[in-house]
């Protein structure tokens, strides 16, 4: 036996400690398909309760719609359950291509390759394409799959603070000695909504001669006037050279993801692109059920517009009654709280009240940014969101944050 | 310890890493990097910084997160390269 005393003594020490830290994450049991009403079984073994779920990437609603379960089913009856092969060998079906040129329509771009994941995707990206001859500046809030992606690849690597155009200008042009630059951003910053001004990106991108890649996956489907994403939003689109994606958020929310950008660059994946080569096909129930989403979202925006409208009124209100968010038009709308403790109790009280948020605090978010994040869905109906947003009040007042500043909360609750 | 560079290094952090309104302190023993403060992608442009400011040819090697932790240890990094004294 090679797991010796001294390596589970470890193991359990290294849990206990999250624990005591407050960092150890614990799964709650769903009982009911993904929805914008969900019930959930918290704490383990007691009755689901049903409650309003506002903490899921579905953007759209689209993750049990009548539409895409029937474009699954038909995609299992017709293509069958897996591919048993990575793509190259036999698991490429014709289905595959025509999800990955509907991509490339949707987003503007000139060719796409699918992956299990954004994850892969994001692995692949860099390490496919760049030397040690190289260099990716990164904004300094990207996402924790873009900064593995960069630690994969041999390039050098660089940053500058998030969305400061004038540090990103400072680090290109001191950077031009470099045989290829990259800006790598996330396009919607999950943990805040952040919206990346690719507009100014793509214009030092030019004047510093440097390539733009964004991880897209907080926008593709609703951000943007017809839903196309962060470069549509910024009227950018054919601009960035590399978008990476998923399917797994606003899409249906099943997983796969893709890179969807410039055709040498994509033809370079499928030739050296490790997690492409080395991982399964997508199955066809989740190409069939994507490829459904993007002729439903290519016809009308009527979900998105729903989206937007949502948001609109969820941030109105929740200013109206006196919460700290950060403003922004995206439907990710932070309820800033500073303390990781308020958070908590917040987030658990608001389970009890039956509306499903989570507390985010360091590391997710950097020290004394502790917030609950709200996501908001094109399925969540008004009544839904009025239930949602008394429940807040409720609990705001019981804490005695609303209409305070940050620095009363901070004085009360620390940071 | 030369108090120069001590400052100089450590305006520079402050510059690179400290928002304004963070009211977040630095001082030469501060935990750069395995304190959350300085992102390990960032090292490049500090060791650039280095070279170019007090000509020293530190390796890349040598360019590590624990050596770049503390302003304290970045100036025996510069001290064992520097070739403009």
């Amino acid at each position: 036996m090679v797991y010796n005393k001294k390596a589970k003594e470890f193991y359990s020490q290294e849990l206990a400690s999250l624990r005591e830290q407050g960092l150890y994450k614990e799964e709650r049991y769903i009982h009911s398909p993904q929805a914008s009403s969900i019930e959930v079984e918290f704490p383990a073994g007691t009755e689901p309760k049903p409650v309003i779920n506002m903490c899921a990437n579905n953007y759209l609603g689209l993750s049990s719609h009548p539409q895409v379960l029937e474009a699954a089913h038909k995609g299992l009856e017709e293509r069958g359950y897996g591919m048993s092969s990575v793509r190259f060998i036999c698991g490429t079906q014709d289905i595959h291509r025509e999800l990955e040129n509907k991509l490339s329509q949707f987003l503007g771009t000139e060719d796409t390759i699918l992956f299990s994941s954004c994850m892969d995707a994001n692995a692949a990206v860099f390490e496919a394409i760049l030397t040690n001859e190289d260099i990716i500046i990164c904004d300094r809030l990207n996402h924790a799959s873009i900064i593995d992606g960069v630690r994969l690849a041999s390039a050098q690597q660089d940053s500058y603070k998030h969305m400061d155009m004038a540090h990103l200008e400072k680090k290109l042009e001191m950077h031009q000695d470099k045989r290829f630059r990259v800006i790598a951003t996330d396009g919607v910053f999950s943990m805040d909504g952040d919206i990346a001004p690719l507009d100014k990106i793509c214009q030092l991108a030019e004047k510093w001669d440097a390539m733009v890649m964004v991880d897209d996956s907080h926008s593709t489907g609703f951000i943007g006037k017809t839903g196309r994403g962060t470069h549509e939003h910024w009227g950018v689109m054919g601009r960035i050279d590399l978008i990476t994606t998923t399917l797994g958020k606003a899409l249906g929310g099943a997983s796969g993801g893709c890179i969807s950008g410039r055709k040498e660059l994509i033809e370079m994946y499928r030739q050296r692109g490790r997690p492409y080569l080395f991982s399964n096909a997508v199955p066809p129930v989740i190409i069939t059920a994507a490829s459904r989403v993007i002729d439903v979202l290519s016809q009308t925006t009527e979900r998105r517009d729903k989206l937007e409208e949502n948001t609109k009124y969820f941030r109105e209100k929740m200013t109206e009654a006196g919460f700290d968010i950060r403003p922004g038009v995206h439907p990710i709308v932070p309820i800033m709280l500073y303390d990781a403790k308020l958070a908590q109790g917040m987030a658990k009280d608001l389970f009890t009240e039956g509306v499903y948020v989570v507390g985010f605090f360091f590391p997710v978010v950097p020290k004394g940014q502790a917030r609950i994040r709200v996501q908001l869905s094109a399925g969540h109906e008004k009544e839904q969101l009025d239930k949602a947003i008394s429940a807040f009040i409720k609990v705001g007042k019981k804490y005695d944050i609303l209409h305070k500043t940050k620095e009363e909360v901070i004085a009360k609750y620390g940071m | 310890m030369d108090n120069e560079m001590k400052e100089v290094i450590l305006q520079y952090i402050r510059d690179e890493y400290v928002d304004e309104d963070s009211g977040v302190k630095v001082d030469e023993n501060t935990r750069l990097i395995s304190g959350g403060l300085v992102d390990s992608f960032s090292l490049v442009s500090l060791l650039l910084f280095l070279r170019q400011r007090y000509k020293a040819d530190i390796p890349d090697a040598e360019a590590t997160p624990n050596a770049f932790d503390t302003v304290t240890s970045i100036m025996q990094l510069v001290d064992k390269y520097r070739k403009d004294k």
